[in-house]
Formats: C-alpha cells, structure tokens, sequence
C-alpha cells in the first residue's frame, strides 16, 4: 500500500516515535501527514502499537522469588574470601600452592619412613628393632637403618647411617682400625633423629646424587 | 543507587553472601517482568530470573563496577531468554488456555495457523492480548521491544544489554513496531473498545 516515497516518511516516522527526529524532519513529516492519507493512518495504526504496548501493566513476581534465589547460590562461606584473594595475588598463590605440596611431600616421605627398615644384606641378624652384624661378617657398601638400633659386631666397608635409632655399641666401634674390638666401620657414622637433621641428610644425600651423576661415580664415600 | 549497589558487591566478593540479598531484591521485579514478557510463561520467568542471578553471584568477580550493574544482570537473562526461546521453538511457550475454548491452548492455536481467528481475540482480556502479541514477534525484536516499552529504557542502554550497536537497535525497534501494527491490523484494539 505504501509506495517508495513513503519509505522516507515511514523512517521519520519511528524516529519520531523514539525522540529522536531533527525539528526540520518533524516539520517535513507533519506537512506530509495533513496531505497524504495513507501515511496519516501508517502513524496512527503506529501510535496505537506504541499506546498499546504501554498499557502493558507490571507483573507481579512471585512473593518469595528472592529468599528462592538465595537458596540457589552456592554456600561458599569462608572460601569466598580466599578465592578472591588468590585471584588478586596469582604470583602469591602459586608460591604458597608450591610450598604446601612441597611440605607435603617432605612430611610425607618423613612419616612413610616410620617404618622399621634397613639396606638389604645376606648375613645379618633381625632381633625385634634392632640389626645385628654378626661377627666376623662382612657388609659390602653402605648400611642404613631407619627407625631402629644397631649392634655391629662385625664389618661395615661403607657409611653407617642410622635414623631415629641408636648404635648399641657405638663405643665398641673402632673406626677405621682393626684394633681391639672386632667392630669395624670403613666409612663414617652418623645417628640422625630430628626432623632437621633428617631434611639435613636428605639434601646432602641429593647433593651427592648430583654429584655423582656428574662425576660418573657409585660410590660416594670415596 | 549505583555506590551503594557497588558496596554490597564489594560484601559480597569478600565473603559476605547476605550482602546480595539486597542486590536481588533491587533488580527482582524488573528482571521477573523482563523474563516474563520474553517468555510468556510464569514457571520459565521464575526459572530464568533465578538462573540469571546464581549467574552474576558465580561471576560476580568479572563484573566491571565502573558500569551499571543492572545493564550486566539485564544481559544475563536476556541472552537466557533468547537461548530458551531457540531451543523451545516451534514451541511459543502459550501455554494459557485460551478463553472460550475447551482446554485449547494458545500453543496448538499458534502452532496450527500462526495467528488466532478474530473471534478468540474479541474475547481476550488487554493484558492477555498484549502478551500474545509480544509472544508472536521474531524472537530478534521482541528483546528490543520488551526493553524499550516495558522497562522503558533508553536506546543506548539496550544497545549495551543487547551488544548490538545503537543503529540496529533502532532499525530492531522500527521493524518490531511495523510488525506489530501489521500483527494488530487483523484486530486493532480500537475495535474492541478498550476491553479490560
């Protein structure tokens, strides 16, 4: 019904409707409308649309749609401090991350080590916690006993180290000589018990790794 | 209005969930009458406006607190309408029964001819006519048109909650009001003689 003339009065049209025509245009349009019968009914029928879509009147929510609202937020508590503080502080939060599977791993290993454990070797003796190198044998290597005591009566060729334990007869024990008693430690002796002197040994004992992997080297006592 | 809205965030990212009872209660009506008007269904409006909530709480960290608060939760449930609308379709979400007719719902009406014969809408109430007309719009003006005539908010404001820029807004506005009038043409309201 509308011819393309009309398409620019159609235009003005809706711009006037949103208050957003130039004065000029406004008075172009309604110069338009009192000669042209068509765009007069195009703007009334649009006027209409307009007044109808206002008379739409407000819907009533439902009387408790906020405390249902606040039933489905997740309960985040305390966490919802920190998790907005690691978002601020990412650097600082990783460091801490780190540090805590850090920890975590050397207490682990620490408490795992609770158990009674010694360097496997054919020819000593078990009794109850306590290792015994008999007399007269010999053991090859490093000696290490975890979370038990010691009595050497015969031969070490290495390192005796001994974690949360006791050497029975460590007086006994002649290092490096073969005099006067028949207990004898080539290498050198150490008693470890404290979680410090634990951590202690293990980064030297990492240190060495290092260092005979770099080396091409067994054996560290040499 | 905004400070205060902007305080209650800053509760609300510090652990303080309360602190968004107040935001909800502020923004509830507007959102429930927006979510209603798009869909045209009670249960989905309720539905919509409580997803669109859980929504900004779980994302209420990359709100932007130099811009309106009400512009951001707006975009959340309109674009939920609009996702709900598309996966629903052909399904117009006319689930009220149409008056004189036995357990006749507008769905079947709307699905079998898209458009109700005169005689029913000589029956329906204002209200219910507004409704059926919105639900009838391209789902693409019908966002335009319920922002602009039911919560009567400024041009520039649904281009923001929309992302659409200002020109196509207005251009969504002119094409929803021309498809209106063509939508009532069938049965201008004049005619009923302000039925309500």
């Amino acid at each position: 019904m509308m011819g393309a003339c009309h398409e620019k009065y159609i235009e003005l049209m809706h711009a006037y409707l949103d208050g957003d025509i130039q004065p000029d245009e406004e008075k172009e349009l309604k110069a338009h409308l009192k000669s042209c019968e068509a765009c007069q009914a195009h703007m009334h029928e649009l006027s209409d649309v307009v007044a109808f879509m206002k008379s739409a009147q407000p819907v009533t929510p439902p009387p408790d749609l906020t405390s249902n609202i606040m039933a489905t937020l997740p309960k985040r508590n305390v966490s919802a401090g920190t998790q907005n503080w690691f978002r601020r502080y990412p650097i600082v939060s990783a460091a801490a991350v780190f540090l805590v599977f850090m920890s975590a791993m050397f207490f682990g290993n620490f408490s795992n080590d609770q158990q009674f454990a010694f360097t496997k070797a054919d020819n000593i003796l078990v009794e109850g916690d306590t290792v015994i190198i008999p007399e007269g044998e010999v053991v090859e290597g490093d000696f290490v006993v975890r979370n038990g005591d010691i009595r050497v009566e015969g031969t070490i060729e290495g390192n005796l180290t001994v974690i949360n334990g006791r050497i029975i007869n460590e007086d006994e024990i002649e290092t490096s000589s073969l005099m006067a008693s028949t207990a004898v430690v080539t290498g050198e002796i150490e008693e470890i018990d404290r979680v410090f002197e634990w951590l202690w040994f293990k980064m030297k004992s990492g240190y060495q790794g290092v260092e005979n992997w770099i080396t091409g080297s067994d054996d560290s006592s040499n | 209005m905004d400070a205060i809205v902007n305080k209650r965030i800053k509760q609300v990212l510090n652990g303080n969930q309360d602190a968004y009872t107040e935001i909800v209660d502020l923004y509830q009506a507007r959102l429930y009458q927006v979510c209603y008007r798009m869909l045209g269904n009670k249960h989905e409006a309720e539905d919509i406006t409580q997803e669109a909530f859980l929504r900004a709480f779980i994302n209420l960290h990359s709100f932007d607190q130099k811009r309106k608060f009400s512009t951001w939760i707006f975009r959340i449930a309109t674009n939920l309408c609009i996702d709900r609308i598309r996966k629903k379709k052909p399904d117009y979400h006319l689930d009220a029964q149409v008056p004189g007719t036995d357990g006749l719902d507008m769905y079947s009406q709307v699905a079998a001819s898209g458009a109700l014969p005169v005689e029913q809408l000589e029956k329906m109430e204002m209200q219910e006519r507004v409704q059926y007309e919105i639900s009838r719009l391209p789902d693409k003006y019908r966002s335009v048109i319920v922002l602009k005539y039911m919560e009567e908010l400024p041009l520039q404001e649904i281009s923001e909650i929309l992302d659409l820029p200002l020109g196509t807004v207005k251009t969504r506005i002119h094409r929803g009001r021309e498809a209106l009038r063509k939508q009532m043409s069938q049965l201008p309201m004049t005619e009923v003689g302000g039925k309500r």
